[in-house]
């Protein structure tokens, strides 16, 4: 028997009371936590590296050699700075994952720090969580009491300090180097690399930035080995992940299964498109991956798999829409988050993005000719790969992919003088099977 | 006014991390708190604790969309219109509620009680359409639910969050994000239907990870 789905990190999450330690203890939490400090910090970077762990903040990139860039010379103090601020959107994964189970965040943070060095470590999460907050803060508090941290951790000698940081509303601030800026109480706004974090990061420091969805993968490597994760997903893609379903889906909801299952597989699980309609276009992993469609239902959902579909995995963020749904309408509100979001700090992407809602407000309107289609396209040109971070990368991927598929939709908007689709339809509250 | 008091749990805010100036955004979530915006005698209190200008304060305090400089209604009810919620019936939310308060974005009603703003994506999008109370979720709502809930929040009827507590009012909210413990973490569920539909198919079907190798 396959299991299709292959619950680690969200396996204690129907527990009673699972956010408590007394709950996460009773599953075998902080058990890594020993395991890991008898080891030395060397191979716990070297047993991550084995693994196969890629960071599940939308880069995929390896956390072992990440770590393994923290400069051992260096005579500043290190740092780990857990990437909480969830904030891409369709992106829905760690705010639940820390909801239910801190200490799963906790425990990892702890690992992981040891590993690199660190004596101090920050969880920045997006401000506007507050109970998420209040659950972290409170097993931050558990976990002192307990002695997982502090002083003297589980009598080796370790030392530790958490500090949980609200933020303040800046989706800019989840760019992990605009993140450091924010951490140290200044406009959230990316820095020039090199340096790099894991050289001068925050302080000026050695900092290692990870998502949470990374760092709570931690302990469970550490408990089961490289191997067993390995023995899960592809062979360039390992493990279990979180996968998020929303939008027209029967059960929307976090699915966690090995890297690689298809949105077909996960679809079928999930009761199928809402009743009575069917695929129109998703996102693999939230609105800065460009979209496909119905014809790529089949593609294997790991970082090649998705690469070669003309996509990115990103954070995971499977975000259904089915045939009610006016592409234009979706491509111009993702577009004005980025221009709203967008931190001013360069040109193509604060200018770029205001001229790209311009140009597509007019679209959606009916406005214009077929010659704006192709002026969008230079604009998005003119942004792609020109800018200082990935925020304006991300934000001309749904105008890209959308003209790619559906440009006879544009036309359409066109002909018409207007958006040819009624949006009650695509609403939960229309009734069921109500056509555009 | 900020009292001597709150002056102190500045300082203490400050006092939590290795360089003061890392406590200036839950520094500004007090000053909230305190005084129901960012005014300017807050800005000049956390320059003062910081050692930095003004003006400096300032340029942070308008960066972030969470930090209000019009007095704010003793509930804050954002209404998520990122894509999905808005496709999925957070637009329609979002008309009636500004019609049935009277307000327009980012306004407050005249008692005092409720600001309307629509927010961006949440991270509960397998909520949609999600609205939030204070920064508690309401998940899965609809234009009646919505309008139910906003005049049990006037009426000062106790209302829970769907993933959460029981709603507190702005400034109480803006303390916790401040650093300040309200005891409530261990009220509302683990998670909500969607978050665990995974794992309950995996359960119905036994499966389950490999077993582990180590140890
Ligand atoms: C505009 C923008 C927003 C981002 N938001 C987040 C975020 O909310 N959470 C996150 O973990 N990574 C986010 N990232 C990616 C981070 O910059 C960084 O790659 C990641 O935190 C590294 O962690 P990982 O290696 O564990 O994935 C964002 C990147 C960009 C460009
Ligand atoms: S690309 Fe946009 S968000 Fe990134 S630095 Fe430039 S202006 Fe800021
Ligand atoms: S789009 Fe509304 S919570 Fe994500």
């Amino acid at each position: 028997m396959t299991n299709v789905l292959t619950p680690v990190l969200s396996d204690n999450w129907d527990a009673d009371r699972p956010w408590t330690r007394e709950s996460y203890e009773r599953s075998g939490g902080y058990q890594a936590l020993d395991t890991a400090l008898r080891m030395q910090p060397d191979e716990i970077v070297a047993l991550v590296k084995e693994s196969g762990l890629r960071g599940r903040g939308g880069a995929g990139f390896a956390t072992g050699m990440k770590w393994g860039f923290i400069p051992k010379d260096n005579p500043n103090p290190k740092y780990l700075v857990v990437n909480a601020d969830e904030s891409e959107p369709g992106t829905c994964k760690d705010i639940p994952l820390m909801m239910a189970s801190p200490h799963t965040l906790v425990e990892g943070v702890v690992i992981s720090s040891y590993a690199i060095g660190a004596h101090t470590a920050f969880i920045y999460v997006r401000g506007e969580v507050l109970h998420v907050i209040r659950r972290l803060r409170a097993a931050v508090q558990e976990a002192y009491a307990a002695g997982h941290l502090g002083k003297n951790i589980h009598g080796t000698g370790y030392d530790l300090d958490v500090i949980v940081h609200a933020g303040a509303g800046a989706y800019i601030c989840g760019e992990e180097t605009a993140l450091l800026d924010s951490l140290e109480g200044r406009r959230g706004q990316p820095r020039l690399r090199p340096p790099f974090p894991a050289v001068a990061g925050l302080y000026a420091s050695p900092t290692v930035i990870n998502n949470v969805e990374s760092i709570a993968t931690v302990p469970s490597i550490v408990r089961n080995g490289a191997e067993w994760f390995g023995s899960m997903g592809t062979e360039k893609s390992k493990g279990m992940t979180l996968y998020s379903l929303s939008g027209h889906v029967t059960r929307p909801g976090q699915y966690e299964a090995p890297l690689g299952i298809t949105l077909r597989e996960l679809l079928d699980l999930a009761g199928g498109v809402r009743n009575g309609h069917k695929l129109k276009f998703w996102t693999p992993g939230g609105s800065s991956t460009p979209l496909l469609t119905d014809e790529h239902l089949d593609v294997p959902l790991d970082y090649e798999g998705v690469g070669a579909a003309g996509s990115m995995l990103g954070t995971k963020a499977l975000q259904i829409f089915d045939e009610t749904t006016c592409v234009v309408r979706a491509v111009l509100r993702w577009t004005e988050f980025y221009k709203h979001e967008s931190c001013g700090k360069c040109t193509p992407c604060r200018e770029g993005t205001w001229w790209l809602v311009q140009v597509l407000a007019r679209l959606e309107k009916g406005q214009g000719s077929e010659e704006d289609l192709d002026q969008l396209l230079d604009q998005c040109d003119n942004i792609l790969g020109r800018s200082f971070c990935a925020l304006a990368d991300g934000a001309v991927s749904p105008i890209d992919s959308s003209l790619k598929f559906f440009r006879d939709e544009y036309v359409e908007h066109l002909r018409q003088g207007g958006c040819p689709f009624d949006p009650m339809a695509s609403t939960l509250f229309s009734p069921v099977g109500a056509t555009a | 006014m900020i009292t001597d008091e709150t002056k102190a749990e500045l300082r203490e805010i400050a006092a939590r991390y290795p360089q003061p100036r890392s406590g200036l955004l839950p520094m500004l979530h007090l000053v909230q708190s305190a005084e129901g915006r960012v005014t300017a005698e807050g800005i000049e209190a956390c320059a003062e604790i910081l050692g930095i200008t003004a003006a400096e304060v300032s340029g942070v305090a308008t960066f972030y969309t969470m930090y209000k400089r019009r007095p704010m209604g003793d509930y804050h009810v954002g209404v998520c219109t990122n894509t999905l919620c808005a496709v999925m019936g957070g637009d329609v939310i979002f008309e009636r509620l500004k019609e049935h308060l009277g307000v327009g974005n980012d306004e407050t009603t005249e008692d005092g009680k409720i600001t309307l703003e629509h927010v961006e994506c949440n991270a509960a999008c397998d909520y949609a359409p999600v609205v939030m109370v204070n920064w508690e979720f309401m998940d899965n709502q609809t234009p009646e639910s919505a309008t139910r809930l906003v005049d049990d929040l006037r009426a000062g009827s106790e209302v829970r969050s769907t993933r959460g507590p029981r709603i507190c009012t702005w400034r109480e909210a803006e303390r916790v994000l401040a650093g300040f413990d309200d005891g409530l973490a261990d009220e509302g569920p683990a998670a909500g239907p969607a978050t665990l539909v995974g794992l309950e198919i995996a359960r119905e079907n036994g499966w389950k990870a490999p077993e582990g190798g180590q140890q």
